[in-house]
């Protein structure tokens, strides 16, 4: 067999986990043994640990792999596990530019970063709540101090504490739910879950709906899900805009993969209950996502409106279920990911100490100053905001048409309307980019050359996934068909 | 039996005793002491009651973390005598009326329930489908439980401990 038999077959399923488990390890003892000034390749540590759980995802897949009775590596959970990896990695490439404007201690920053992954690693393919709810408070931990990381500012700090209280409150709700699941069902295992909720013992059993209702308040806070949203424009704004962008994807790719795995699996028999709560989640979170993002006057405030906006289209697709919903996440979820990361890596590159290029009037005339990144930032904007020929308008179009399919018309139509409102917001920003008259230019800051082929490779990816996405769809679709 | 009672009432006039001089105290060091005192009682009353998992609990957990962080706030608070610093007349009856309803609302509730106790055949109180109330008491069996079914879980959580641990030394450290 292969090589990933050696360390005994009950420990394949989370062999990706430990992979950057032990990574985040390294970069701490590395840290420690570090000489003061001496300049030491961490994020390397880092890459190779994401490789490794990159390989072991490929010859785990297909596999079923099942570990300590709570680990369950379907194709699903590993296809989510490969784009949190690969948001892991486009995140450490974009990393040392933002490490040396901001200071940032870079041992910490990345075991941290790389914590966070493995958390959410973990969450993708965790069939119990106990494991689930480690796995969020893993990340949700490693993802509070990376947000108020740039200590040497205000706004972070604040930023940060309203994330970690609002944090800790969400994940007491989410706990809350467990507790009331485990009350019911005598077990936090989901299959346990899905089997009692199956067997209609629990039918009309209020205590079952408080424990839905507390398990989707703590899920969609985690999501940005509105009215749970409150934390985002600010904490999104606080972090370093590196690594904004790895949680406004990673968090995302993970908190749905739980959402489907809690709400499609173990909960469907109770459609007609949590339907209308997801329904009105969708709604909201896209109509203020689009509406208030075309207010905003700074650009990260402005993108993580958008992600909220985005995360609305996710929840139509949750919303939607059934074979075409849930493919239809995965392939949202890759999209989005590498289109987000690119966005806010393109606002992490222009940004100087003296500069901080976050307000809109910041990007007029860039195409004149920074062609390269102008074009780049536009590709990202457009695939945002789905236009043709960019992957977002076929996971959009995707989304749309698996809403339609399970009858959900109306979300489909109030999704394309809040697109069409969300467009403005993102091509005032090309037009500014394009249109408007070349400023005194502050002097651009020298661009590493591994970030902008991650950035070419990535405005690639959208064009061809946008012109040809049968094989990613094929695959989407053929992993959660293993789902059951 | 009846070195059971006396036990109880023991501990029961420690705990209360502990707890009433540790609101009454005016140096907060005292306080934070008594409370380690008032917390060890109620730890030996829950081995009286046969729970001696949420006695060790108890005492690993509130005499032991919980009250280091309160003696590390109040030393590092440099908190002084209250008695320095103590506040006008009229500014204690607010809180003291608040006190005194909040004291009245916890009688009343721990009547009600001794009541209903005593009624016996509380609904609330009897064990949930698959929890064998007895497996649940034995630390034996919640040892056993914890490293086979949950050692994943177990393990997860030294990460998570390692994250926090990490996250709080970024955060506090002096900048160099």
């Amino acid at each position: 067999m292969s090589s990933v038999s050696i360390i005994g077959p009950a420990l394949n399923g989370i062999i990706p986990v430990l992979c950057v488990t032990l990574a985040g390890l390294a970069c701490m003892l590395a840290e420690a043994f570090r000489q003061r000034d001496e300049r030491m390749p961490i994020g390397g540590l880092g890459v190779i640990g994401l490789c490794g759980a990159a390989v072991a995802v490929m010859l785990l897949w297909g596999r079923r792999a099942e570990s300590f009775g709570v680990v369950r590596a379907d194709d699903f959970g590993l296809f989510v596990q490969l784009v949190i990896i690969g948001v892991g990695l486009l995140t450490i490439v974009f990393s040392p530019k933002a490490i040396e404007r901001d200071r940032l201690p870079a041992g910490e920053y990345y075991a941290l970063l790389l914590f966070a992954v493995a958390g959410m690693m973990l969450m993708a393919v965790a069939t119990d709540l106990l494991v689930i709810f480690l796995a969020l408070e893993v990340f949700s931990l490693a993802l509070y101090v990376l947000t108020g990381l740039r200590r040497h500012e205000c706004a972070s700090t604040e930023g940060a504490f309203k994330y970690f209280v609002l944090g800790g409150f969400a994940s007491a709700f989410f706990l809350y739910g467990i507790a009331f699941t485990y009350g019911l069902v005598g077990s936090t295992h989901l299959d346990k879950v899905t089997s009692a909720v199956q067997a209609q013992a629990l039918t009309g059993n209020p205590l079952l709906l408080v424990a839905m209702g507390l398990l989707l308040v703590g899920l969609a806070f985690k999501v940005a899900a509105v009215p749970f949203h409150m934390w985002t424009p600010d904490a999104y704004e606080a972090a370093p805009t590196v690594v904004t962008g790895f949680m406004s994807t990673a968090v995302k790719a993970a908190g749905f993969a739980v959402f489907a795995r809690v709400v499609l699996l173990a909960l469907e028999p109770l459609r007609a209950e949590w339907e209308p709560v997801i329904w009105v989640l969708a709604v909201c979170t896209m109509i203020l996502g689009s509406v208030v993002g075309v207010a905003q006057t700074n650009l990260k405030r402005m993108l993580a409106y958008s992600s909220i906006a985005h995360g609305g289209y996710l929840l139509v697709a949750l919303a939607a279920g059934g074979e075409m919903g849930r493919a239809s996440i995965l392939f949202y979820l890759v999209v989005y990911a590498i289109t987000n990361v690119g966005a806010f890596a393109v606002l992490a590159l222009l940004s100087t100490r003296e500069a901080p290029m976050e307000h809109l009037d910041d990007y007029k005339g860039l195409w004149h100053s920074s062609p390269a990144l102008a074009g780049l930032l536009t590709i990202f904007l457009l695939s945002l905001g789905g236009f043709p020929p960019t992957a977002g308008f076929v996971a959009k179009w995707y989304v749309f048409s698996a809403a339609v399919g399970a009858g959900q018309s109306g979300l489909a139509i109030i999704g394309v309307l809040t697109s069409v409102v969300s467009v403005f917001f993102y091509l005032r920003i090309v037009v500014m980019m394009y249109m408007s008259e070349k400023q005194e230019a502050a002097a651009l800051p020298q661009l590493p050359g591994t970030a902008l082929a991650a950035l070419s490779l990535s405005a690639v990816a959208l064009f061809y996934l946008g012109v040809f996405p049968t094989r990613l769809l094929d695959l989407a679709a053929r992993s959660v068909a293993g789902m059951f | 039996m009846a070195t059971d009672l006396l036990l109880f009432y023991l501990f029961g006039a420690i705990a209360a005793g502990a707890s009433l001089l540790v609101v009454l105290g005016r140096n907060p060091m005292h306080s934070v002491l008594l409370l380690i005192v008032s917390f060890a009682a109620l730890a030996a009353i829950y081995i009286g009651l046969e729970a001696p998992f949420a006695a060790v609990v108890q005492i690993i957990i509130y005499a032991g973390a919980i009250m280091v962080l309160f003696l590390f706030v109040v030393m590092l608070l440099n908190a002084h005598r209250e008695d320095d610093a103590a506040p006008p007349a009229g500014v204690t009856s607010g809180p003291l009326r608040a006190g005194g309803v909040l004291a009245v609302l916890l009688v009343a509730e721990l009547v009600w329930a001794l009541r209903r106790a005593a009624r016996g055949g509380d609904a609330l109180l009897s064990a949930g489908p698959g929890a064998d109330p007895a497996a649940l008491q034995s630390v034996r069996a919640l040892g056993n439980r914890l490293f086979t079914e949950h050692s994943l879980a177990f393990e997860v959580t030294s990460i998570l401990i390692i994250v926090a641990m990490v996250g709080a030394v970024v955060l506090a450290r002096r900048e160099s």
